[in-house]
């Protein structure tokens, strides 16, 4: 069979139509598999919307929590989660980055305490939230007399995302070419100033990645704040860390679960401050991932 | 001229002070009051904290939900003055606390009476006695389809659902009907989150599930209530027969454990005397069944 012979081409084109067609359809395989997600959360948000846009207000915003659906408002929830987002992104990113920049630029990766800590490591990010509620409860509350606290509840979300952190924090790091470190080195910069001066500003982008995971994770967490004390009710705003708190999920959570059906449209009010909030903390991350990965370009 | 003045100025300070004193009427309170416990006493609990601090917004109220045994927990490490709680405090709760030096109050603060729920299409059954409820949700229960409790009742499966087993109303059920505390089948659907429970009754022609009577109320149309035969006739729970007792064993007291060394502050004491006062209103503004008066009225005789 010649290759320019009339079966030749038909059996080319045969086969060119069978392979486009077997694209296509990985192809639509694939979009389907993206759209799961998003119909879902499509379905999710419709819902929350419509339930949840009534009970948004200037008042809602602004009142203290009630037994009246109408008058319950989320000011002390929304105050509380800033400040213990706010005080978990302090503790847990520099000690994260800490973390990751010791494994990755100091650390022999050929000992055993390495391979130990990065192990553990990965086995912490596993570990169901309420267990680090408990451990909350008796490190923070009870050993260090913290108390029922904005700090307990900060230093427990903290350790919670502290393992996604790290290992974000790491891939990021190694991620950074060794051209750019051995550039570095060879005109005369010591260790210190190739971490903080050429490896960290390269690897911003994707440790904020990880850490927008992180906190998105921290921020909807409930069961380990009620665990360490986070209230329901909270009746004034914090002055200082040390003042009990409440928080969105918290509040949210205990609004779900109320018999009257008018608190679930509070509820659904709720979630969408708390997207609000999410989504604004996001926006900031990646306007300076941005930034930074212009400036690296 | 000079001596007109004068005047004028006792006169003022004269006011003044009697402005002072009817200042002085309603006190001025501050410090704080930690609470926690029982989710089912919560919207009490919170209710009374909304009116107290409306009357003295400078104290700082603050009352979480981590159910009556984180609640008790907290109780007894000192973290909180009150402990909301929907049984009552457990022996070795009681004796924790005496080892760690607390001297407590036990209030009744209002009833909140579990309901038995099936779906309304459920034409079947309109009363269960003690005995049969045992036999149905005791562990290892070979009830399994609804002719196994009477042969004239459907050859279908039953679909239990029951409330997460940290709360209090798991422990008050099991132990008032199964006679053992924490006793269950394990087949069960179970949700900490009653709402759930009534979505599942409501869906379901076969299911039949528990919970407090505030969230029936709610659901009235979804769901149907079934009496409960203790060996004197079948009796549904409502707001007269909870209150009154007849609604047994299953219509359950709710307590808050007070600190009597957090008494000793003006602000806890006023917010313990404030609570039992409004009781009766508050108790049944959020679904539950308030106390006859005597019963308020004794326990603010406590306090004195």
């Amino acid at each position: 069979m010649k290759l320019d012979s009339i079966e030749a081409r038909r059996y080319i084109a045969r086969k060119l139509k069978q392979r486009k067609a077997l694209d296509k359809i990985f192809h639509g395989i694939v979009f389907l598999a993206t759209m799961v997600g998003v119909v879902f959360l499509a379905v999710l948000l419709t819902k929350i919307l419509r339930d949840g846009l009534g009970n948004l207000n200037w008042n809602f915003l602004t009142s203290f929590p009630s037994r009246f659906p109408s008058k319950a408002g989320i000011l002390t929830a929304l105050v509380g989660s800033v400040w213990i987002i706010s005080l978990t992104i302090l503790i847990a990113l520099p000690i994260g980055v800490g973390t990751a920049i010791y494994l990755e630029e100091y650390a022999n990766k050929r000992s055993k305490f390495y391979n130990l800590l990065v192990v553990n490591i990965a086995n912490l990010a596993g570990v169901p939230a309420i267990v680090y509620g408990m451990l909350g409860l008796m490190v923070f509350v009870r050993l260090l007399q913290f108390g029922n606290s904005i700090l307990s509840g900060a230093f427990t979300l903290s350790l919670l995302i502290l393992p996604v952190i790290i290992v974000a924090s790491q891939e990021a790091i190694k991620a950074v070419p060794s051209s750019l470190r051995e550039a570095s080195f060879a005109l005369g910069a010591s260790k210190w100033q190739t971490v903080g001066r050429v490896v960290l500003p390269y690897a911003i982008p994707g440790i904020l990645t990880g850490a927008i995971l992180a906190i998105s994770r921290a921020m909807g967490e409930a069961a380990p704040l009620i665990m360490v004390g986070g209230a329901g009710y909270v009746g004034f705003l914090p002055d200082s860390p040390m003042d009990v708190f409440s928080a969105l999920p918290l509040q949210i959570y205990n609004w779900t679960s109320r018999p009257q059906t008018e608190f679930q449209n509070v509820a659904a009010a709720g979630i969408i401050v708390l997207l609000a909030l999410l989504l604004t903390l996001n926006a900031i991350a990646v306007f300076i991932r941005n930034k930074y990965s212009y400036r690296m370009d | 001229m000079k001596r007109n003045m004068k005047k004028t100025t006792i006169v003022l300070a004269l006011a003044a002070l009697l402005g002072l004193g009817a200042c002085s009427t309603t006190k001025k309170l501050e410090g704080n009051i930690a609470i926690d416990g029982s989710s089912t006493v919560y919207p009490v609990t919170e209710a009374v904290a909304e009116e107290f601090n409306a009357q003295y917004p400078d104290v700082k109220v603050s009352v979480g939900f981590s159910g009556t045994g984180g609640g008790m927990s907290k109780f007894i490490a000192k973290e909180i003055d009150i402990a909301n709680a929907s049984r009552k405090i457990k022996s070795s709760e009681a004796e924790a606390a005496t080892a760690a030096g607390i001297e407590y109050l036990e209030i009744k603060v209002g009833f909140d009476g579990l309901s038995i729920l099936v779906n309304p299409e459920n034409d079947w059954v309109t009363s269960l006695t003690v005995e049969q409820l045992k036999e149905m949700w005791k562990p290892g229960s070979t009830i399994m389809n609804w002719s196994d409790i009477d042969p004239t009742w459907p050859n279908e499966k039953i679909v239990f659902y029951a409330p997460g087993v940290d709360s209090g109303t798991f422990d008050y059920f099991t132990e008032a009907i199964v006679g053992e505390l924490d006793a269950m089948r394990s087949d069960y659907t179970g949700s900490e989150d009653d709402n759930v429970l009534v979505q599942g009754i409501a869906g379901d022609k076969y299911a039949i599930g528990f919970f407090g009577f505030a969230y029936y109320e709610e659901n009235a149309d979804k769901l149907k209530l079934v009496g409960v035969d203790k060996g004197a006739g079948a009796v549904v729970p409502s707001f007269e027969t909870i209150a009154n007792g007849t609604y047994a064993p299953l219509s359950r007291p709710l307590y808050i454990y007070v600190n009597k060394a957090s008494l000793e502050r003006e602000e806890v004491l006023e917010f313990v005397t404030f609570y039992l006062e409004n009781a009766k209103e508050l108790v049944a503004d959020v679904g539950y069944v308030p106390l006859p008066d005597a019963d308020y009225e004794a326990s603010l005789e406590l306090l004195k």
